[in-house]
């Protein structure tokens, strides 16, 4: 098994005719991805790559085509709108890869969220991919084998080296997800712990974190809690300083709070294999789960 | 993104916020002329993107224009180092000079995005004055605290009851819910990621007034405010980092002599982290993004050796859609046209990198390919003169 997507998943491609948009539809069809539509308002009829059918409304994509997630390479300024019409339309997940949305069009989406089943991934995220079976992200497919670790992170590339550390060692992920560097995002290393946990084929977790926010102060005490499972961590931005942002818009220490220091106390004292060199994950990962 | 005190408090008069009256200058017979229209006694505040200015001797009380004019002229061009500048300190280039208040009590109040709740909080405390940090730190139950509903705004009764918690009474009350409710508009209106009053004030001619006032703006929403865009002052950037915003690339100066240049955010804090893991310092974050361009690199390349401090670059790219031939290609083109004096170590990983490490290795160019992050961390540090 793995969690959230899987070879079933019917995937609509909100923004396709953009260049973004295109060159990873290609890339998600390439790996296998059941990409079944795209949406792009003004451009309903119109077909890419001679195959897939594009329509002006993620509701008639859904109705037409069956597709239950979206992911989304819609410009920033329009994309909280377009997130809102994918949960309108019902899907399941849906996928926001774009990086630079205002954080209060943000909060407006997780209000209009409230109540409804959709489940959001991102922004400012590589995606979701499990491995074999379906990718909907911007993440190259390659380095991905499938397997029983199971990866969530704030990051992008620095996922791609986690995953990269662990299939070098004749490891393999069931999912990896990236959350998203942004301040307010759809779902927290919490849901997707949660998720992790109910996977009966996820063995371990690596959690990839980073500078900013207490999300991981909130992941470690669901850990101590509930998780059953070894997880290995990672906090990026150990030598940050503060007031500065990192790149991403949510990694920032700000009056004091949010540092790695606090983040990998909060994680060890919840029993996590926290590393301090980025280099170690995949190691660790070996020898948590005793191989 | 920052804005000077004196562009924050023009920004929430706008919106109903009380301030002072004053005006900021850069010229000390303005300060005197500011003076004289305020009636003579003034506060000359020096204007520099961090806080701890009173303590450095950044505001100043003046009893008449003459001594405006004196201290405004000290004070204009000197370099101001309080605890949040470092030891390198600002060059103090406008001074506000605003009309001396008469305090009866100093409070506090600000506006900020709260993470996990995923909305706005309005905190407020009777202690003002102070780091509101350190009110957290030692008396948490003197922070008083409302969530924002994004579907009504701040609500009046919320205002209100903050008004009542700060511990003023009869039309004091009326002025701060008022000053309460101005300031959420402002906040609301400009996406603004922070409006902080403190100290908030009560004159003692009962009027209710921001004495310091500091926004902070979410960068991702500046496309839709241009006109606070035009607010940034380049001279509170160090001149590296403007020169990389230029070309997008996301560039932090740091104190150490580890050049970095790596993709994506999360990648490249790592990799400063790692320079440190074994005895090194890293000299800056630099983020190249996901779809660098061979004139991204170039750029990238050039602003990363432009600082003095660097002894030793370790490049460090897991390539996704950014392909690893194209920025070897980036690296080398931009190392051939810049005479580069100090050691260069790359390691690459992902999409081609076997054809850009082929490149790198036929360039001539002396490069040192590593295999690993460990490794060429490592590297780096050792050919930095560090300890690993």
């Amino acid at each position: 098994m793995s969690i959230l997507i899987d070879e079933n998943t019917k995937v609509v491609v909100q923004g396709i005719t953009g260049s973004e948009g295109s060159f990873h539809t290609e890339q998600m069809l390439a790996y296998g991805t059941k990409v079944v539509a795209g949406v792009t308002p003004g451009k309903g009829g119109m077909k890419v790559f001679d195959r897939i059918p594009v329509y002006n409304t993620v509701e008639e994509a859904v109705r037409k085509e069956g597709a239950n997630a979206s992911i989304i390479f819609v410009p920033a300024p329009f994309a909280a709108d377009a997130i809102m019409e994918a949960v309108d339309a019902g899907v399941d997940l849906v996928v926001a890869i774009t990086e630079g949305i205002p954080t209060k069009d943000m909060i407006k989406v997780k209000a209009f969220m409230k109540g409804k089943k959709t489940r959001l991934i991102g922004p400012n995220c590589p995606g979701v991919i499990s491995p074999g079976k379906s990718k909907m992200g911007i993440m190259p497919g390659h380095i991905h084998r499938p397997g029983t670790i199971g990866i969530v992170s704030r990051s992008g590339t620095l996922t791609y080296e986690a995953v990269d550390q662990i299939t070098q060692l004749g490891f393999g992920q069931s999912t990896a997800v990236g959350i998203g560097g942004d301040p307010i995002i759809g779902s927290t290393f919490v849901d997707i712990l949660r998720l992790f946990n109910e996977d009966p084929e996820t063995e371990a977790v690596v959690l990839i974190g980073e500078i900013g926010g207490n999300a991981e102060e909130e992941a470690a005490e669901y850990i101590k809690r509930e998780f059953k499972k070894p997880v290995v961590s990672f906090i990026a931005g150990q030598t940050a300083p503060p007031g500065r942002r990192m790149g991403h818009a949510g990694a920032i220490i700000a009056g004091g709070k949010g540092t790695a220091a606090e983040k990998m106390k909060a994680l060890e004292a919840a029993g996590v294999h926290v590393v301090k060199s980025p280099a170690e994950i995949g190691k660790t990962v070996k020898e948590a789960l005793g191989r | 993104m920052k804005v000077h005190e004196y562009q924050a408090k023009e920004l929430l008069a706008k919106f109903g916020v009380k301030v002072p009256k004053g005006r900021a200058t850069d010229n000390p017979e303005e300060a005197k002329k500011i003076a004289e229209e305020l009636g003579g006694k003034v506060v000359i505040k020096a204007q520099i993107h961090a806080g701890g200015r009173g303590k450095a001797g950044g505001v100043k009380l003046a009893s008449s224009p003459e001594e405006a004019y004196e201290i405004a002229k000290k004070m204009l061009g000197m370099r101001l180092v309080t605890h949040q500048t470092g030891p390198e300190g600002k060059i103090v280039r406008k001074v506000l000079v605003e009309e001396a208040s008469d305090i009866a009590k100093e409070m506090y109040v600000g506006i900020v995005v709260d993470r996990s709740a995923e909305m706005p909080v309005v905190m407020a405390s009777p202690e003002g004055g102070v780091e509101i940090e350190e009110v957290a730190a030692t008396h948490p139950e003197l922070i008083f605290k409302e969530y924002v509903n994004p579907v009504t705004g701040l609500n009046v009764f919320q205002a209100r009851k903050l008004a009542y918690k700060l511990g003023l009474e009869g039309g004091a009350v009326k002025e701060a819910t008022k000053f309460i409710l101005a300031l959420w508009k402002a906040f609301d209106a400009t996406d603004a990621s922070l409006a902080e009053i403190n100290p908030l004030i009560l004159t003692k001619q009962g009027e209710v007034l921001a004495l310091d006032a500091k926004m902070n703006f979410d960068d991702n929403a500046l496309y839709r405010h241009p006109e606070i865009a035009e607010l940034r002052d380049i001279y509170e950037e160090s001149p590296l980092e403007v020169e990389a915003s230029k070309y997008n690339l996301n560039y932090v100066k740091l104190e150490g002599n580890v050049g970095c240049m790596v993709n994506g955010a999360g990648l490249a804090m790592a990799t400063m982290d790692i320079i440190k893991y074994y005895g090194g310092e890293p000299a800056n974050f630099l983020d190249v993004g996901g779809g660098a361009n061979e004139e991204q690199i170039k750029n990238a390349f050039r602003i990363l050796l432009s600082d003095k401090n660097v002894k030793a670059v370790f490049i460090n790219i897991f390539g996704g859609i950014l392909r690893c031939d194209r920025l070897a290609r980036g690296v080398i083109a931009a190392a051939r046209e810049m005479e580069v004096k100090v050691p260069i170590v790359v390691r690459m990983k992902g999409t081609n990198y076997e054809e850009g490490k082929r490149l790198l290795e036929e360039s001539g160019l002396p490069i040192n390919v590593a295999e690993t992050m460990a490794q060429g961390a490592e590297m780096a540090v050792k050919l930095a003169g560090g300890e690993a």
